[in-house]
């Protein structure tokens, strides 16, 4: 017999079977259930189902950041509809205006533990696949029925296994990489399927570059992907998740490692594919599809009003120190933007400590509040009709930025910054000389 | 059960921005005001000219992008029945099926099908008849057929949740 994936080891998990095969239907209760600024219309649908309680409150999260601060009076509202809901239902783990993005908030506050199963009311729900986790993006209504029940139907999908070796080049991100697979192999190349990677090329990322790849492959088309859990994401969780649960690290992070699901060695998968990432160089999504890839080199040159850095994509630490390290001693380009956007607030206080806020900011760059800010085009940084925008978000589709007549060119932090110092599309070794 | 309206046919990737743009996301609640955005940075025609009934036929990768059920509802509330595609982004086919868009992934149809021309679907039967022919579609799979059946999945949890009656 075949051995299981790990999207099939999850499922199984979260459906209470002994085991699932891809293709099957299966009645998954999820450890997580979050929503966003989305909460409050979710609340009415919940509402008229005729059901007045939550299943499981303990196992659904909020955060308030698609749009923060309410940009409108109607934004406004819809947060204080969030607010009085959780209230209502005893939903505890609310994250209001300023803690940050859904994926990089609820990572934080190890809400999410790898072998668990995530439901979010989001496309990038994916992203918590860095933490060894089933997550799956889903709409509102089955997000009311999630609220409900406690569960929801999935389809076990196939799974497609990505190898990845080498020695990550200077100046080369998991960024470059995701850019340069969705570009091989299509934005439909992952559709409905698990992503799995593996191998010493996802072992030696740092913490912060991780979340990118299961992100990114929401722009893939996939249901799921997934990072196998090692030593360095157990001593960045355990005791994260220690404080939360009121327990030693030691024991917290036992149970963890006890916890994980790792694929056989002889799962069945679609396809396998095999990148050496020492080969990478830095890439370019172009407008407006996130499968026009091209080399950063084969860009260079196209001028840019508005250069944004942020995001569940590229907004953590790691991001804003590279942007720094760019930007420092330096002036963003007269004619250019420069807005800068962390993913959450520990984020910024960590950036704000390591003095990277201080050398963004010197260098002329607006720092917005942790959230979403411009990336759907809500507030906070718009372009105008025929403005060119390069961002580190992972999404420019025609109007995505809040007009269609605006081109978004996507790229990893380092590229962003120094196109903003440039006020064209640069490679950063240029601006640094 | 026949399906039958008029094609506004479409190409490869169609997203979720261009069928429902992210800056009314959080704002735009009414499904009447939510049809008046529907395709509106593809199709700008769209929303003044489509009449209830009518069918969507779109190329592979329908609906990638955003999990927003407004760019399932949005085209419902045109009136919208049934969108045949090459292939339909996850989220949406799950939000298409939850919300009673018929989603039909058949490319056979969509090389078929003229934009612009009449076409029917026998739901029952699983076939599509267009001026060139008729073609069969896989049907979906139980648990969404009964969704479908139900009216939605709102409709269909009512139904499930409501205290038994004495």
């Amino acid at each position: 017999m075949a051995g299981k994936t790990f999207a099939e080891k999850a499922l199984a998990r979260a459906a209470g079977l002994p085991g699932v095969v891809a293709g099957q239907i299966v009645d998954a209760a999820p450890d997580l259930a979050f929503s966003h600024d989305n909460t409050a219309p979710i609340a009415r649908t919940f509402y008229s189902l005729g059901v007045t309680r939550v299943k499981y409150p303990e196992r659904l999260a909020f955060t308030m950041d698609h749009a923060v601060p309410a940009p409108t009076t109607a934004h406004a509202q819809n947060h204080v509809e969030a607010r009085r809901f959780a209230a209502e239902q005893g939903v505890t783990n609310i994250f209001d205006v300023g803690r940050g993005i859904c994926h990089q908030v609820l990572s934080e506050e190890a809400l999410a533990r790898p072998g668990d199963t995530v439901l979010g009311a989001d496309s990038h729900t994916p992203h918590f696949g860095w933490l060894g986790a089933f997550a799956a993006g889903v709409g509102r209504s089955e997000m009311a029925a999630v609220w409900a029940t406690g569960e929801l139907w999935l389809r076990v999908p196939d799974s497609v296994r990505v190898y990845l070796t080498g020695d990550w080049p200077q100046g080369v991100t998991s960024k470059d990489f995701c850019l340069r697979l969705i570009g091989d192999q299509g934005a439909d190349g992952g559709i409905y399927l698990s992503i799995e990677f593996d191998g010493p090329a996802v072992s030696s990322l740092s913490i912060d570059s991780r979340p990118v790849i299961p992100n990114m492959m929401a722009e893939f088309g996939a249901k799921n992907a997934y990072l196998a859990p090692d030593d360095s994401l157990f001593d960045w969780l355990a005791p994260r998740r220690a404080r939360r649960v009121g327990q030693p690290v030691a024991a917290v992070r036992e149970e963890m490692a006890a916890r994980a699901l790792y694929p056989d060695s002889d799962a069945t998968y679609l396809a396998e594919y095999h990148y050496d990432v020492s080969q990478l160089e830095p890439m370019i999504a172009l407008p407006h599809r996130v499968d026009k890839v091209k080399p950063l080199s084969e860009v260079r040159g196209v001028r840019v009003q508005q250069a944004f850095l942020g995001t569940c994509t590229n907004g953590r630490l790691e991001d804003l120190a590279a942007a720094a390290d760019v930007v420092r001693g330096r002036s963003v380009a007269a004619g250019t933007r420069f807005v800068v956007i962390p993913a959450s607030s520990e984020v910024y206080m960590a950036a704000l400590r390591a003095g990277h806020i201080e050398t963004l900011l010197a260098a002329g760059a607006a720092i917005g509040t942790p959230g979403c800010g411009p990336c759907m085009g809500n507030h906070m940084g718009v372009p105008a009709p025929n403005e060119v925008t390069i961002s580190s978000a992972n999404r420019n589709f025609q109007g995505r930025m809040g007009t269609r007549d605006a081109e978004v060119y996507l790229a990893n932090p380092a590229v962003v910054a120094a196109t903003a110092i440039a006020g064209y599309i640069v490679d950063p070794r240029e601006v640094m000389g | 059960m026949i399906l039958r309206g008029r094609v506004w046919k479409y190409g490869d990737d169609v997203n979720t921005d261009v069928i429902f743009p992210g800056k009314y996301t959080y704002t735009i609640n009414d499904p009447a005001e939510m049809a008046r955005h529907a395709l509106e940075d593809l199709d700008p025609t769209f929303a003044s000219q489509a009449q209830p009934g009518d069918i969507v036929v779109g190329g592979k990768n329908w609906g990638n992008g955003s999990s927003r059920e407004q760019a399932v509802i949005s085209l419902r509330a045109v009136g919208v029945t049934a969108l045949i595609a090459r292939s339909i982004a996850r989220i949406y086919f799950r939000n298409a099926v939850n919300n009673g868009l018929l989603p039909i992934v058949c490319p056979p149809a969509v090389d078929a099908i003229q934009n612009g021309e009449t076409v029917e679907i026998d739901v029952d039967r699983h076939v599509v008849r267009c001026v060139a022919g008729e073609i069969e579609f896989p049907p979906l799979s139980p648990s969404a057929q009964a969704i479908i059946a139900a009216g939605g999945l709102i409709p269909m949890l009512k139904t499930r949740l409501a205290p038994p009656s004495s």
